[in-house]
């Protein structure tokens, strides 16, 4: 093992980072994929692990992607929300492994909601 | 690394890992691999979390879900609930004793939102064999700092200036110690860490290297560089298994990343460290029987006419800190001395870890600010008492500490205050006590503590606090005299003022802190041949309430020794030549009609 230098502490951390900052909390962007029955059945399962490897081929360090139940749009399923932070969630509906590729690098990374696949944008008011 | 979108933090502090949380593991990572997420997410075993009391507990991540007392009969609902399906599990989640609503967000719930961080700052966010993650919380970089852009004297200036005091117990000035080991030129010199913590309920130092077993490797090193020492000891007890593995661990990782040994970082500074194990005894704990022990002496504490920074282990200038003190070392070079001495009080400066036991809801360990009263610790932080009962005193420092009353629950905890109040800070256990304890008793417990540890070295302390035992057993047993209380006292000042080291010279503090508050419940246990507390066997009796006793025979099923007589549904009676006053009738009685007096 060669011995470290002051600038390899760095590239450690450089290298942790994305580790680290899930287990902070803190991401510029969350992908929710609704998991319900309905979303399973409908093939939610694959759109994770697709999301999963737009990440990774990414290498995208801020992205946070988590699951939740169903959005109560079943026939619209498998459905996703993306949250870039400080702007209101997209929903998107009817998903399958090549829009998710799409809305990862346009939306996700790029910015750009993909306006043909979304249903709408914010949530349902709650209390 | 593999990406994965959810970490799970669980805890392997030893009292999670006593409560099951390897089993917990390996259910998690079987269920995890039935539903193919395995690659989804990561299970990582951190060091203790501090929520005890809950545990085995676990923190997922991102969202900072806090689930508790986890068993493997939990886990395939919790993985297809939250992981699959993500839907967080309230049944798993924590309540508080008042509302009962369940707290999902672990910031959210009040054993961790009064508390700050700087000594445990890595605490359920790292896993403690990586030193890889260690560096990625900014780990090293410290000592990085330490040896590329600083002198050793501007070292020991900034530990000067943070006011950082020793955390093991006497509360000595770090930057003082060090710019005294660092003026006396020798060809060796030596920096000891002292994990030998000995203190009954009491795990704090023992938890920070079990979880960050590189903050300590890091704080000895900047210490080493600063008085100018190339080796190192930690002296670590045999008792704390996983803290010597993950110790040993994180010394040999240290090593391979040049992080120990020599050139460290390519700044031509040399540092190793070097782990001795000590038997476990209490007296160990104390600087000159600790360095005894390391050069082969027969553990005995010593006078200190020279100190150990002129004249120490094997003869060499010598730096012994306390764990969490050096804990706190490499914040302190990374943020500077200014920041540190921000936090906390006039005389004490930064935060301090404690061990929060006893009749406290919310048991584990805290770290606080300086300053913060023991109101906020217990009540806030811990949760308030268990089971609803009244608060009756808390014992802070140890056995070398004493007992502080309701009526000072606003001090603010730092060094100076607790003291003036005739207790200590110790190295940070806190013992809550409840109505349902006896102050005598609790002089007793702590009194046959130390005659059981007393190395027997000086006569005060040998023969004086095996004396005091003496009489306090005496009056537990009922058979106090007049003038017990003031030869206690006597005795007291007088090992105090002449026993050989600080173990001997604190040892009369229960005793003469409980006399100062609770002066009444000795003269009870007297004059009266009576425990108020209901605790000391000799000056209690039990009975049965004729109102209140229904017959249902519980008691009678339940005694031990058959001391129980009555028929169903009549009232019983306890036949007292049999009974041996163990309690279990009171404990399973549900009409609350066994009454001691």
């Amino acid at each position: 093992m060669p011995k470290l230098r002051k600038e390899d502490l760095e590239q450690i951390a450089q290298r942790m980072k994305k580790a680290m900052s899930l287990r902070e909390g803190a991401g510029r962007a969350k992908i929710t994929v609704h998991m319900g029955t309905c979303g399973i059945s409908a093939g939610a399962r694959k759109i994770v692990s697709a999301v999963m490897h737009c990440l990774e081929e990414s290498g995208a360090q801020d992205v946070i992607v988590t699951t939740s139940g169903c959005a109560g749009l079943c026939s619209r399923e498998p459905m996703m929300t993306v949250e870039l932070s400080g702007q209101a969630p997209v929903k998107y509906v009817d998903l399958d492994e090549a829009k998710v590729k799409r809305v990862f690098d346009e939306h996700v990374i790029g910015g750009v909601i993909v306006a043909e696949f979304a249903l709408a944008r914010g949530s349902e008011q709650t209390l | 690394m593999k990406s994965h979108r959810a970490h799970v933090m669980l805890c392997a502090g030893t009292g999670c890992v006593s409560n099951g949380s390897f089993e917990v593991k390996a259910a998690l990572e079987k269920e995890l691999a039935e539903r193919d997420l395995q690659d989804e997410i990561a299970v990582v075993m951190t060091g203790c979390n501090g929520f005890c009391a809950q545990g085995p507990v676990m923190v997922v991540q991102p969202g900072e879900v806090f689930y508790q007392l986890l068993g493997t009969k939990d886990i395939p609902h919790l993985v297809e609930e939250h992981f699959l399906k993500g839907r967080p599990v309230e049944r798993l989640m924590y309540r508080p004793p008042v509302d009962k609503i369940p707290v999902p967000r672990m910031s959210d719930i009040g054993f961790f939102k009064k508390q700050r961080l700087i000594a445990l700052r890595n605490r359920g966010l790292i896993d403690p064999e990586k030193i890889d993650e260690y560096i990625a919380r900014g780990g090293y970089q410290g000592l990085s700092k330490a040896l590329t852009e600083m002198t050793p004297e501007s070292i020991v200036e900034e530990v000067t200036k943070s006011g950082l005091r020793g955390r093991g117990g006497a509360g000595f000035p770090t930057g003082r110690k060090w710019a005294s080991a660092a003026k006396h030129a020798s060809d060796e010199k030596y920096i000891i860490c002292n994990a030998d913590e000995g203190d009954p309920g009491a795990f704090m130092d023992r938890s920070i290297i079990e979880g960050d077993p590189h903050a300590v490797i890091e704080g000895m090193t900047i210490a080493g560089r600063a008085v100018g020492a190339h080796a190192g000891w930690v002296y670590i007890r045999t008792e704390y298994p996983i803290a010597m593995e993950r110790l040993n661990l994180a010394i040999s990782q240290a090593r391979d990343y040049g992080l120990l040994g020599a050139d460290i970082l390519g700044s031509g500074f040399d540092f190793d460290i070097h782990v001795f194990r000590g038997a476990g005894a209490f007296v160990c704990g104390e600087s000159s029987a600790l360095r005894a022990s390391i050069q082969g002496d027969p553990p005995e504490p010593s006078a200190k006419h020279i100190h150990a920074t002129e004249r120490g282990l094997f003869q060499k200038p010598t730096v012994l800190n306390n764990v969490e003190t050096l804990a706190n070392v490499p914040e302190i070079i990374l943020r500077g001395g200014e920041w540190f001495a921000g936090i906390g009080t006039e005389g004490s400066k930064g935060t301090k870890v404690f061990a929060l036991v006893g009749n406290v809801n919310n048991t584990g360990l805290v770290e606080v600010p300086m300053g913060t009263t023991l109101r906020e610790i217990i009540f806030d932080i811990g949760g308030g008492m268990e089971k609803g009962k009244e608060f009756k005193a808390v014992q802070t420092g140890g056995p070398s500490g004493g007992c502080i009353p309701a009526s000072l629950l606003d001090l603010p905890v730092d060094f100076d205050r607790l003291t003036e109040v005739g207790s200590m800070m110790g190295s940070g256990g806190m013992i809550v006590m409840d109505e349902d304890t006896c102050m005598v008793d609790v002089a007793r417990y702590f009194l046959d503590f130390l005659r059981d540890e007393s190395c027997g070295k000086c006569t005060a302390c040998r023969e004086g606090v095996d004396a005091m035992y003496q009489i306090v057993s005496r009056i537990c047993n009922g058979h106090g005299c007049e003038g017990d209380i003031e030869l206690l006292e006597d005795l007291g000042e007088t090992i105090k003022d002449t026993a050989l080291c600080g173990l001997g010279t604190s040892a009369p503090n229960p005793v003469l802190s409980t006399i100062a508050y609770f002066r009444q419940e000795y003269e009870t246990h007297i004059s009266e041949r009576r425990c108020p507390a209901g605790v000391c066997k000799a000056l209690i009796t039990y009975s049965i309430d004729a109102e209140k006793c229904n017959g249902c025979t519980l008691c009678a099923k339940n005694c031990p020794e058959n001391a129980i007589s009555g028929d169903k549904k009549e009232v019983h009676t306890i036949d007292q030549s049999k009974c041996i006053k163990c309690g279990i009738c009171r404990d399973v009685c549900r009409r609350e009609a066994v009454l001691v007096q």
